[in-house]
């Protein structure tokens, strides 16, 4: 065991060698370690958010044609830094008739809720927080603790702006948690397992989001729901609401909602990765070969593992800075009567096939899951056309003399 | 003391003290998140017995869906929801009195079992539990049969759910 192929297991050993040497008992040698490993984690997950804010600011400026911040640092790297420093020395306000106590207690909620997704999260084969085998049961439990920090937040603002958007988001927590439970059974099938790194090592041949394309499209729109933001950011949507849940809120509480929802992103991107892209793994076999046995190194993985979050991320965004918001109906309209039947039929599918194919060959395997997803996105497009094309001609058939008959009568 | 017995005994007092709060605070918005704390308690506690199914479900189901459709349901409610009136009723001691003799007769049982006092065995290690629940749910000799009573009950509800809200207004 040394540092490089096991750096966490090396540097655990390491200390509870020393802390054992000064006399503390065992157990307490292990509590400690533990805690120093989740303090570590959280200012891992927290540092990243820092940085976060100036990729989120540097991409949405392309998006839009700007160039974003670019006066402190280079390419605007501090710019972050002197947000913190903005955040920290505004005035913390309270509006009068809050709920004190909920009101502080929503954005360390936020953030409690995103910061615990990290457990999970398998930076490599070797950097993990624990390897939980109903992991995947885990992130809808944890969006359940996000939905919970909005309710709290927009409830004890004591505004009607807050509570609308607090309303706004359980409406579509609670609607959009159905097709993510769904979308997240197809790769527990496909793997055979809940626990993130029996995903991972799952998909070191072949990426679910191959055999599964359908299953990863839900995935991303329901996670995106999840998480609130465009098209789904009707519980802060400025033209309406001004700020939903958070208006109230000032200075660092406002700026745990953010980073919270900054980090939130990023996980998804991660879990994305995890669940549809390989993880830290996904070549194809490559890493088995001698030339590339590099690529079984944790670091090398935690590498890849971030590069691919960061896409997944980045595909959020782009998403976001590109759609506008969706109303609410259809917004509820979109899951119910469209995500949750597609999502239960790519299971139905997905869960027969997978016994149905496990005779044939990999690549018979493969091709089969593959195009039976073609073959139901094409007839849900073709049914969503039909659909289309029926409503434009019962809309067209109304005449002026029938819309008004139709008037006198109502 | 161990590990364990600790947590355990952190558990205990967040649960009772919040179930508890549950019953006193006079805030219903309140209550409904004291709820909350205590059925996470629960879930810790499963955690520490190792049925981590059990205990992510709890949070799933009791945290995620019907605590807070409680809270919605307060929400849409008044916004001042103060109960300002008495919160005991006159002959409140006779339920206090059923209830200590409904706890001593529990303490008496468990006292009495011969697995008192034992500390849990260890787990050992290879067994999925979660594939053992899986397997039992659906197996012939196991709950296979009350898994599907549950399910169609489920439907049963889910069909008039889906009829009542259908809206045929005649």
């Amino acid at each position: 065991m040394n540092f490089l192929n096991d750096p966490i297991n090396f540097i655990a050993g390491w200390m509870h060698g020393l802390l054992t040497g000064w006399g503390l008992p065992d157990g307490l040698t292990t509590v400690i370690i533990y805690f120093i490993g989740i303090t570590v984690l959280i200012i891992f997950a927290m540092t990243l958010d820092i940085f976060l804010v100036w990729v989120e600011r540097k991409v949405v400026a392309r998006f839009q044609d700007r160039l974003g911040p670019n006066r402190i640092g280079p390419f605007g790297l501090i710019q972050p830094f002197a947000d913190i420093i903005k955040l920290i020395i505004k005035e913390d306000i309270t509006p009068a008739g809050a709920d004190k106590l909920l009101y502080n207690l929503g954005p360390v909620l936020a953030i409690a809720s995103v910061i615990i997704l990290w457990a999970i999260l398998p930076l490599s084969s070797k950097i993990f927080g624990v390897d939980l085998n109903v992991a995947v049961l885990y992130l809808v439990a944890a969006g359940a603790l996000g939905t919970l920090s909005i309710i709290v937040g927009g409830w004890a603002s004591n505004n009607k702006y807050a509570l609308l958007g607090a309303f706004r988001m359980v409406a579509n927590m609670i609607s959009y948690e159905i097709p993510m439970v769904v979308a997240l059974l197809i790769p527990t099938i496909l793997a055979d397992t809940m626990s993130v790194q029996g995903i991972t090592q799952a998909q070191s041949g072949m990426w679910f989001a191959i055999l599964s394309p359908l299953a990863l499209i839900i995935f991303l729109i329901s996670a995106i729901a999840e998480l609130g933001r465009s098209p789904f950011d009707l519980n802060e949507a400025e033209s309406e609401i001004v700020a939903g849940f958070h208006i109230e809120y000032t200075g660092m509480k406002f700026g745990l909602f953010y980073a919270g929802e900054l980090l939130h992103a990023f996980t998804f991107g991660g879990f994305i990765a995890v669940l549809f892209f390989g993880g830290y793994g996904g070549f194809f076999g490559l890493e088995k070969i001698g030339f590339f046995s590099w690529l079984n190194n944790p670091f090398v993985q935690a590498v890849v593992f971030l590069a691919k979050a960061l896409f997944g991320y980045w595909v959020i965004m782009w998403i976001k800075y590109s759609m506008p918001r969706i109303r609410i109906d259809h917004m509820l309209a979109f899951n119910w009567k469209f995500l949750t039947p597609l999502a239960l039929v790519v299971l139905v599918n997905t869960a027969i096939l997978s016994k149905v194919l496990a005779g044939l060959p990999n690549w018979g395997y493969v091709l089969g899951m593959f195009f039976s997803n073609i073959v139901i996105g094409f007839i849900t497009v073709e049914i969503l056309r039909a659909y289309g094309r029926k409503q434009r001609k019962a809309e067209a058939k109304l005449s002026p003399q029938s819309t008004q008959k139709q008037e006198q009568a109502a | 003391m161990t590990a364990d017995k600790i947590i355990f005994l952190l558990c205990a007092v967040l649960i009772l003290a919040s179930a508890l709060m549950v019953v006193t605070t006079r805030k219903l918005i309140h209550a409904a998140l004291w709820l909350v704390a205590a059925l996470f308690g629960v879930a810790i506690l499963y955690a520490v017995l190792q049925a981590s199914f059990l205990a992510v479900v709890q949070v799933v189901v009791y945290i995620g869906a019907i605590a807070i459709l409680f809270i919605f349901a307060v929400m849409l409610t008044r916004r001042e929801m103060l109960d300002k009136g008495v919160q005991t009723r006159s002959n409140w001691w006779l339920p206090a009195l059923l209830g200590l003799l409904i706890l001593a007769g529990l303490v008496f049982l468990i006292l009495g079992q011969p697995a008192f006092g034992r500390t849990a065995a260890e787990m050992p290690a290879g067994v999925d539990t979660l594939r053992n629940l899986g397997t039992a749910l659906v197996s012939p000799d196991a709950f296979v049969l009350p898994f599907e009573v549950a399910s169609v009950l489920l439907l049963a509800a889910l069909v008039g759910a889906v009829y009542i809200a259908s809206g045929k207004k005649e």
